[in-house]
């Protein structure tokens, strides 16, 4: 099956000091966990490779501190890779290393083929704007100019995440942790990108509002074939979402496989653990 | 010309915090032509839901090979297949039915057939008229039908379970202990079933640990004596 990724990742590395004698040689590095002793250097991801294909969702499943929102904030150019290529199947873009672009051209990527929903609503949304004003804010960015369209579609998003019309004027620093993490799904919808980032979206969330906004992000999958990936350390979350698992574990990625053998047949000594509950 | 052709499969846990190894199954071999109709037997613990969940990928296959004649790819190794290989053949040609139902939470039996339909893109409208014709020719009852599954009886569940895995009328059915626990009347019903997707030409695997129940419609019966016995000291490990 020849099948091209909408999105492939090559070994991208994302360290946070600059590393010392001690563990600059990968081959021969000791870390505790993901981190130098002598220098204090965090190798946060290490040799990330993946591909992400059109239509489907791809689950990350990591413990807190595996690297998870970082290799996120990379991929969404948050935070610059050390090393590392990724590159979008796009007739713009094709063959172009997009860590390696212009930020102008990065910030293009960002409007039109990216969408991101943070861990934290905070990062995702602006608290003191309106809803709808944060919706407007990345259809504008995407080169929307009519405001009756933008109006039209914006309020479709709401009503498609549930968020009731007369509530569109109000600021998101009113709204209960659920509601925001459903206007960031709108939010990152509203351009319409081929590719969405979807990082913890239901930790901290109600059991109830969960099953909520899980439902939607499958809904949203099932009706647009937006390819997504979706980060959690919840084994429940990534059962439900994702045809396909990652599972990482102190930077990097240790095992991979169908999100059912995953969770039945486990390999490694680390997902064993996970999935046993272990831990 | 064999559909599915297992050959010296065998297979292997290893249970990191016990420090353990076990061989669950090893030199397998069976082969079924298309519409042909094979039932596993064997005791408890002998591995034969090893060897299904093993040909639909739920377990990853160590030794051996799967080989299945695919319409969209011809000739493959399902045991070396890739991630996405697999999940083209499970969403279009190979079907798997556990005695339990293993679905989605908050979704009605008639959204559960739907979406399988959808995911072989067939329009929405088929979907919708194909997911009734199903829930009828399995006999769910009529107020079932927007109703979650959880609640089910054990038949009900099952019959569901089966109209998933169908609908999509599947070259390749794997059938584990399908009737296991169900009333007389029930297991009845589900051998009609059978009979008639046998009699559409479907392929099947079948676990029975009541095979005499099958008589007359398994076409071979695969003996997991026949196999070498596994390493029966470290095999009691998982049980219990
Ligand atoms: N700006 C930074 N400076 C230094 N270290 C950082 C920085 N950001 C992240 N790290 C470190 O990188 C590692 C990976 O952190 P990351 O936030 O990616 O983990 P995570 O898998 O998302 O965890 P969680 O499940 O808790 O969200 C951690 O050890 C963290 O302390
Ligand atoms: N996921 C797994 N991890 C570890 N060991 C396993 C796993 N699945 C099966 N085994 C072991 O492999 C052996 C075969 O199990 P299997 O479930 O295939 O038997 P079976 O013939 O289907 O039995 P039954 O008739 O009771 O369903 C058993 O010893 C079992 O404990
Ligand atoms: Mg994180
Ligand atoms: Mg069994
Ligand atoms: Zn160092």
């Amino acid at each position: 099956m020849h099948e091209q990724p909408i999105l492939c990742v090559r070994n991208l590395n994302k360290q946070f000091g600059g590393g010392c004698q001690d563990c600059r040689e990968t081959s021969t590095r000791k870390l505790e966990r993901n981190y130098c002793s002598t220098c204090g250097t965090v190798y946060a991801c290490q040799d990330i490779s993946l591909e992400l294909f059109p239509g489907e969702i791809l689950g990350i499943v990591g413990e807190s501190g595996s690297g998870k929102s970082t290799m996120m904030q990379c991929l969404y150019f948050d935070e610059p890779v050390t090393s590392g290529d990724a590159y979008i199947h796009d007739v713009e873009l094709e063959g172009q290393n997009v860590f390696n672009l212009s930020s102008q051209k990065k910030r293009y990527i960002r409007n039109h083929k990216y969408g991101m929903v943070y861990q934290n609503p905070v990062k995702g949304l602006k608290m003191n704007f309106s809803t709808m004003g944060n919706i407007a804010e990345k259809q504008i960015a995407a080169g929307n100019r009519n405001v009756t369209t933008m109006e039209r579609t914006g309020s479709e998003l709401l009503e498609n995440v549930h968020i009731p019309l007369f509530r569109a004027k109000e600021e998101p620093r009113n709204f209960s942790g659920g509601m925001q993490q459903r206007v960031q799904i709108a939010k990152a919808l509203s351009n319409n990108p081929p590719i969405l980032f979807l990082d913890e979206v239901t930790t901290g969330l109600d059991l109830s509002v969960q099953a909520n906004v899980l439902d939607l992000i499958k809904r949203i999958q099932r009706e647009s074939g937006i390819s997504m990936i979706v980060v959690s350390h919840d084994l429940a979350v990534i059962r439900m979402l994702a045809d396909r698992t990652i599972v990482m574990l102190n930077g990097a990625i240790i095992e991979q496989g169908l999100t059912d053998q995953i969770m039945e047949d486990p390999q490694h000594a680390y997902t064993q653990r996970l999935v046993y509950s272990l831990l | 010309m064999a559909l599915l052709e297992v050959k010296n499969f065998g297979k292997q846990f290893t249970i990191h915090h016990l420090g353990k190894t076990m061989q669950a199954v090893e030199n397998i071999h069976f082969s079924l032509d298309k519409g042909e109709f094979i039932g596993i037997v064997g005791k408890s613990g002998s591995g034969k839901s090893t060897i299904l969940k093993s040909i639909y990928r739920t377990y990853l296959p160590d030794t051996g090979n799967i080989v299945y004649d695919s319409n969209r790819f011809g000739k493959i190794d399902l045991a070396k297949v890739t991630e996405r290989e697999m999940l083209y053949l499970r969403k279009h040609e190979i079907g798997y039915v556990s005695q339990f139902l293993n679905v989605m939470p908050r979704t009605t039996s008639r959204q559960l057939i739907e979406k399988a339909l959808l995911e072989m893109e067939e329009p929405a409208t088929i979907a919708k008229t194909e997911a009734e014709k199903a829930l009828k020719h399995f006999e769910l009852d009529r107020k079932l039908w927007d109703a979650y599954p959880n609640t089910f009886s054990g038949g009900e569940k099952l019959r569901l379970n089966i109209a998933i895995a169908t609908v999509k009328k599947p070259r390749l059915l794997l059938l584990d202990e399908p009737t296991a626990s169900l009333d007389q009347q029930s297991k009845v019903k589900v051998r009609e079933i059978i009979e008639k997707l046998k009699a559409d030409g479907t392929t099947l695997v079948g676990i029975f640990h009541d095979i005499e129940f099958m008589d007359g419609l398994c076409d071979k019966v695969y003996d997991m004596k026949s196999s070498p016995v596994p390493l029966q000291e470290e095999g009691v490990l998982c049980e219990g």
